[in-house]
This record gives structure tokens, sequence and C-alpha cells, in this order.
């Protein structure tokens, strides 16, 4: 038979049972729903962590170090040159990764420890240099209290939530639920704060120093307008050497605070270099060629590659969970199919020998039987899929409702991409049609004698 | 048998037999057939219930295989086909109606006759104007969009021979074509496939029990019991007929 008679028949015999057709069909679309529902917020999630992990540089960034300075890392690294040979990581050597095919940009990363003081009381904290880029590149800032820096040097500065609960007193109790960051910010936007520091200024060429460079350290302070407060960490990837106080970075660099690496360096000419930079890059696919290139230039350069790498996986453990666990309401769904066609072929055992006494083929059969399940399958894989969607959307709805009362900024936590919907559809088809499969070659192979004696 | 009469032979069984076991007990349906019919004849299986009419008539259709013996139909032996085969011999070397009419409530008159066609992939336009014609010719050219339960039993009866002739076979086999009608319907049925017999030249092969219908219209009458052929006579009353067989 042809393609069309089939679908045809295949119609017709649908329409002629639709109560119990539009039955099984809705069985398999809430299976359906239920598969599509499920990997729309596992993929949801995982678009969110992306999102927020790109943002926070986890993607897109190398940190490239100086050799010379390997407190960070192993030993002694085979590939490139001695910590003794390799070039210091100065301005020269910034200018020339930011040149480097693929970079967006690179900066130095300043972090220093220091005292900070808040109404006359001191605080010990970890302060970084801030790119003015990082306005629109790292979502803590998004959404924070209060505004980014003003400009690109100014004396103002940014606290994270933890910080800003400390320069308030307020001790977050464990299992209790947090400040509301509004009100936390609310007493500290717009105030002073002093920070302390060590600054390294050169000594005159006349005073040498025996072997080793010549410098002298001066206690400096700076006063610093809050500006903002940030419910999330942006440096929350940083583990223990993340930051609480963040300065622009043009500002902290103007300030030449003494780096621990100033007193290791041998070659120390007074010109400044950094201990590490961090290096932006356009694509995160471009990241590897980018580390390459730095290590080429004879430093050290890492980037986080692997931890996303971990990351994707572990969603893709996620995905395949809700998969099975969504696809569970289509298995029994499918038992429904069968049953329905068994039932068909029951009720139809007569008709099925006269189109068979007329010519019908065991294949002619067989197609038609497939057609029907595969028909069941696409119209309740196209129900399901928009029920589905519609599930997700409600559950995303009803996310942000709690997201608002807690304060959160509102996070899109689902997602129906164009191929889990033709994905979707077509599991289904291939389920229904898999269901098909004992139906039709039962209906196939009916004898047609015993068919049409058949009342 | 010569070289003239194998090539107008329509039908030969030879010793055919279909046995199967119902429980305990083994049930000769057909049991030891041979039988020669050539192409153009009438002729009519006579017997009573369960004496091997319908069964025989089956093996000749295709719907069922012998047990043994072979069946011979334009030259195939129908034993050796496969079901696919066996499946494009019934749709285009035969042409079949039943005692109930075997019309598929769900389709019109004009579906049931076009769904040999489906089968046969005939193109949709043409399946329709030829199946249209069909119905035309046996009277029901104004019934084309009726159910089956819309009809009267002849005129059922005669949308089945209409379904049946639709792929032009050389073959018409018809199991008890009047059993459910009435006495006047059932002769203008036989007077329908009586004339498609003499005008198309269609070799037919009819079970019936009613010996009357067999006298008036078949040019040859086989007499089975307990599945086994009794007599095969021509029928000298046929053929006084006009334009009647032999």
């Amino acid at each position: 038979m042809k393609l069309y008679d089939v679908t045809d028949l295949a119609v017709r015999n649908l329409r002629e049972s639709a109560f119990r057709n539009s039955l099984t069909t809705i069985g398999i679309a809430v299976g359906v729903a239920s598969l599509v529902a499920m990997l729309s917020l596992g993929i949801g999630l995982q678009q969110l962590a992306s999102r927020r992990l790109q943002k926070s540089g986890l993607f897109d960034t190398v940190v490239a170090t100086s050799r010379r300075d390997l407190r960070n890392f192993r030993e002694q690294r085979e590939d490139g040159p001695p910590p003794a040979n390799s070039p210091a990581l100065d301005e020269g050597a910034r200018q020339k990764i930011e040149h480097l095919p693929g970079v967006v940009e690179a900066y130095p990363d300043i972090r220093f420890v220091t005292e900070v003081r808040f109404e006359d009381k001191p605080h010990l904290t970890m302060v970084a240099g801030v790119p003015f880029s990082a306005k629109n590149n790292n979502d803590a800032f998004d959404g924070m209290q209060g505004s980014f820096f003003s400009s690109e040097a100014v004396p103002e500065v940014i606290l994270q939530r933890s910080f800003a609960e400390e320069l308030l007193g307020i001790t977050p109790k464990p299992g209790a639920d947090s400040t509301n960051i509004a009100e936390l910010a609310k007493p500290l936007l717009g105030k002073e704060l002093t920070m302390r520091y060590a600054e390294r200024t050169e000594l005159p060429s006349s005073v040498e120093a025996a072997g080793g460079a010549a410098y002298s350290v001066v206690s400096r302070q700076q006063v610093l307008k809050i500006v903002g407060v940030t419910d999330l960490d942006p440096e929350s990837m940083r583990g223990a050497a993340r930051a609480r106080v963040f300065l622009p970075l043009k500002l902290a660099q103007s300030l030449h605070v003494m780096q621990p690496s100033d007193t290791r360096d041998p070659s120390f000419s007074g010109a400044p270099t950094y201990p590490s930079i961090s290096v932006r890059v356009k694509d995160p696919n471009q990241v590897p060629a980018v580390e390459d290139e730095i290590k080429k230039m004879g430093f050290g350069a890492f980037s986080i590659v692997d931890a996303t790498r971990s990351m994707r996986q572990f969603f893709a453990v996620l995905d395949v969970f809700l998969g099975i666990f969504g696809s569970l309401a289509l298995a029994v769904a499918s038992i429904g199919i069968v049953n329905t066609l068994v039932m068909a072929i029951l009720e139809r055992r007569r008709e099925i020998g006269i189109m068979k006494a007329l010519g019908a083929s065991d294949s002619d059969v067989r197609g038609l039987f497939f057609a029907e399940a595969g028909a069941m399958g696409l119209i309740g894989g196209a129900v399901g899929v928009a029920l589905g969607w519609t599930i997700g959307r409600i559950i995303n709805f009803g996310t942000n409702i709690y997201l608002e009362r807690q304060h959160f900024p509102p996070a899109q936590i689902w997602s129906v991409p164009a191929w889990l919907v033709l994905g979707a559809i077509g599991f289904s088809i291939v389920v229904s049609l898999l269901s098909g499969l004992y139906p039709a070659a039962r209906a196939a192979r009916l004898d047609p004698v015993q068919a049409l004696r058949y009342e | 048998m010569d070289g003239s009469s194998q090539s107008s032979l329509a039908i030969r069984t030879e010793n055919v037999c279909r046995h199967y076991q119902m429980g305990q007990a083994l049930v000769r349906a057909v049991d030891g057939i041979s039988i020669d019919i050539r192409a153009g004849e009438f002729v009519a299986l006579l017997g009573a219930s369960g004496s091997g009419k319908s069964s025989l008539l089956n093996l000749v259709a295709g719907l069922d295989r012998p047990t043994s013996g072979a069946v011979i139909v334009q030259g195939n032996n129908l034993a050796a086909l496969s079901r696919e085969e066996l499946a494009k011999y019934r749709l285009h070397a035969v042409g079949m109606v039943f005692q109930s009419f075997n019309l598929i409530p769900s389709m019109t008159l004009l579906e049931n006759v076009e769904l040999p066609m489906r089968f046969a992939e005939v193109d949709r336009h043409e399946r329709e104007e030829l199946a249209r014609q069909s119905l035309a010719r046996v009277g029901l050219g104004e019934r084309l969009a009726h159910r089956p339960m819309e009809l009267s039993g002849g005129e059922q009866q005669r949308a089945s021979l209409a379904r049946a002739l639709i792929n032009r076979p050389k073959l018409l086999l018809a199991d008890e074509p009047t059993g459910n009608l009435d006495s006047r319907t059932g002769s203008e049925i036989m007077e329908l496939i009586h004339s498609f017999n003499q005008s198309l030249g269609m070799t037919v092969l009819m079970v019936t029990h009613e010996q009357a219908l067999a006298e008036k219209y078949a040019g040859r009458m086989a007499h089975l019991a307990d599945g086994k052929l009794i007599d095969d006579l021509p029928n000298a009353s046929a053929s006084a007929r006009p334009g009647g067989a032999l």
C-alpha cells in the first residue's frame, strides 16, 4: 500500500474508536509531558549554572602567572624555561598577552590582605581590584544593592554581603534566614571606610642593595566610599583567596600596594610586576589555545576548564536521571498502546480477514497497525510537548514568586530547546512504534479463514 | 490431458486434502479431491453443511493451504507460494463474494469498492473513477456515499460483487452468494454473476446448497460429501438457457 493510503486508513481507524484512542493518546501525552518537564528543568538549571559560571570567569578566563613565583604551583614544571630565566610578568608582558588572538582583555590580579577601618573598628580582610569591565561580565554586580564604581579609578568600594554583615556586627545564625540584602546595604551605602596598606616605593638610584632590589615600604591609608553591597559572591570560585572588599582595578594599581612577590623577585628593577594576570578570552573554546600561547611566552598558565567539564558531566548525569524518571510515565503509556492495539485487533478481526481476502499482504496489515501506533505517538508527543512546556513554565513562574519573596533576583530555571521538542516527539513516536510491534505482528499473522469466521 | 486443454485450464486440484485437528479428532474437511475447471466455466459446488464446499473454495482462493495435494490455478501451484505471493494472487487473480457480504461497515460503498485497489497501489483518482464505474454496472451508481448498513441485503451483495471485480480477476469465487437473500434478490444476484461469466468470460466457482439455483445458472455441478467429490456432472438444463454454458 502507498504511504498515503496507509495513513488515511490508519487515521480513519483511529477516528472509529475515537474515545478509546483519545485516552491512549492522552496517556502518551502525559508521559511525554513528564519527560519534557523533567528535562526542561534539568536543562534550565544547567544553563543557569553555566551562565553563573561563565560570568564568574570560570569558562573564559586563563590565569597567567610568573614562573619566578611558584608559590602556588608545583615545584618544577618541565614545560618552559627554569624560573630564573623566565620573563617578568610586568606591564609589557600584560600588553603582549592582551594582543594574543582571541583575548578580550588582560588585567593584573591585584589582591592583598589588609586592615579596613569602619567607624573606628578594624577589620582584616582580602581586598581585590576589579576591572571596570566586570560591571557587565559578572552577574554578582548585576543584582547588587547600590551601584557599580562611577569611574575607573575613583576611591569607591563594593562590599560582599559577609563583610557588610561583619561591619554591622551581624552574625548570621546557622539555619536562620539571612538578612535582607537591601536592609543590609541601607546603613552602609554612602558611608566611608579607611583602608590601611603598605605602599612600595622605589628608592633613589644612589641607594644600592647588596645583591637584591632596593625599595622602601611606607604605611598609607586610603578613604573609600561604599557604593555597593553584593549579595552573590563575585569570587565564589576562588576559594580561600576570595576577596570581600572590591576596589576599582586602576585605583588598586595606582596605590602600589606591596605584593608578596616583590620580596621574592630576584630581578626587581623598580617596574611593577604582577603575581598573576587574568586573561579574559572571547570564546571558552579558545581557552586552551590562549593557555598554550601564554606558556610559550614563558609564563605559567591555568584555566578551570576541567572544573567546567566536571560540571557538564554532573548535569549530563542529572539529565539522564531526570530523563529516566520522565520516561517512566511514557513506559506506562506504551503499555496502554499495546492494550489499545490488541483490543483493536480483536474488534477488527473480521475486518482484517476481509482485507486479507481482498489481497492485503501481511506487510499491508502490519503497516496499518504501525501507522496507527505512530499516529498516536505523533499526536501524543506533540500534545505532550505542549503540556510539558506549560508545566515547566508554571514551575518556573512559581519558583520566581518564591525567589522574589526571598529577595533573590529572578532566575530562568526552565528551558525547552528545539532539540528537546523534536527529540521528545521523535522519542514518543519510537516508543509508540515499539509498542505497536507485537500487535502489528499479531494482526499480520492472523489466519484469514479464522478471521472471516469471527463474528 | 493434451496441450490445448492444459492452456484452457483455470483450476486443477490434485488429490487435495485439508485436514485439521479439533481436540482429539482429526477433521477431514477436504479429503483427496481432484477436479479440473476450464477457463470460462461456471461450476457449482453442492453439498450439505460440513461437506467441504467452503473449505475447497478457501483452498482455491488462496486463503488456506492444503495439508497435501496440489491446487493449481492459472498455472500456479498455490501450495508453493509464499504468504506475500498468495496475497498478490488474491489481489489480482481472484475476486470473492461471501454469504455475509463482508463489506467494511465504517466505509462508504465507494470506499469499500476502492479498497482492493489501495492494496494494488492504484492511483487515487483512477481508482475512484473505476470504483464509480463498477458500482454503476451493478446498479448502485447513486449509492456511492452510503454505508453498508444503509443498504438492503441485495444491494450489499451487489456492492460486494462490484468490489470482487474491481481488479478485473479471471476467477470469481462465490461462497453462498444468495444465502442471506430472499429468492427474488438472490435471482438478481445470480443473473449478475451469470452475466459476468458470459460477457467477461470469467471462470465462476460457486458454493451453494440450493440445487435449483445451481441447475439454473451453473454449467457444471460437483457434489461433495464428507470432504469427498461424489459426482461432477455437466448441467444439461443450464445449456438450454439462452447464452448458457456448455
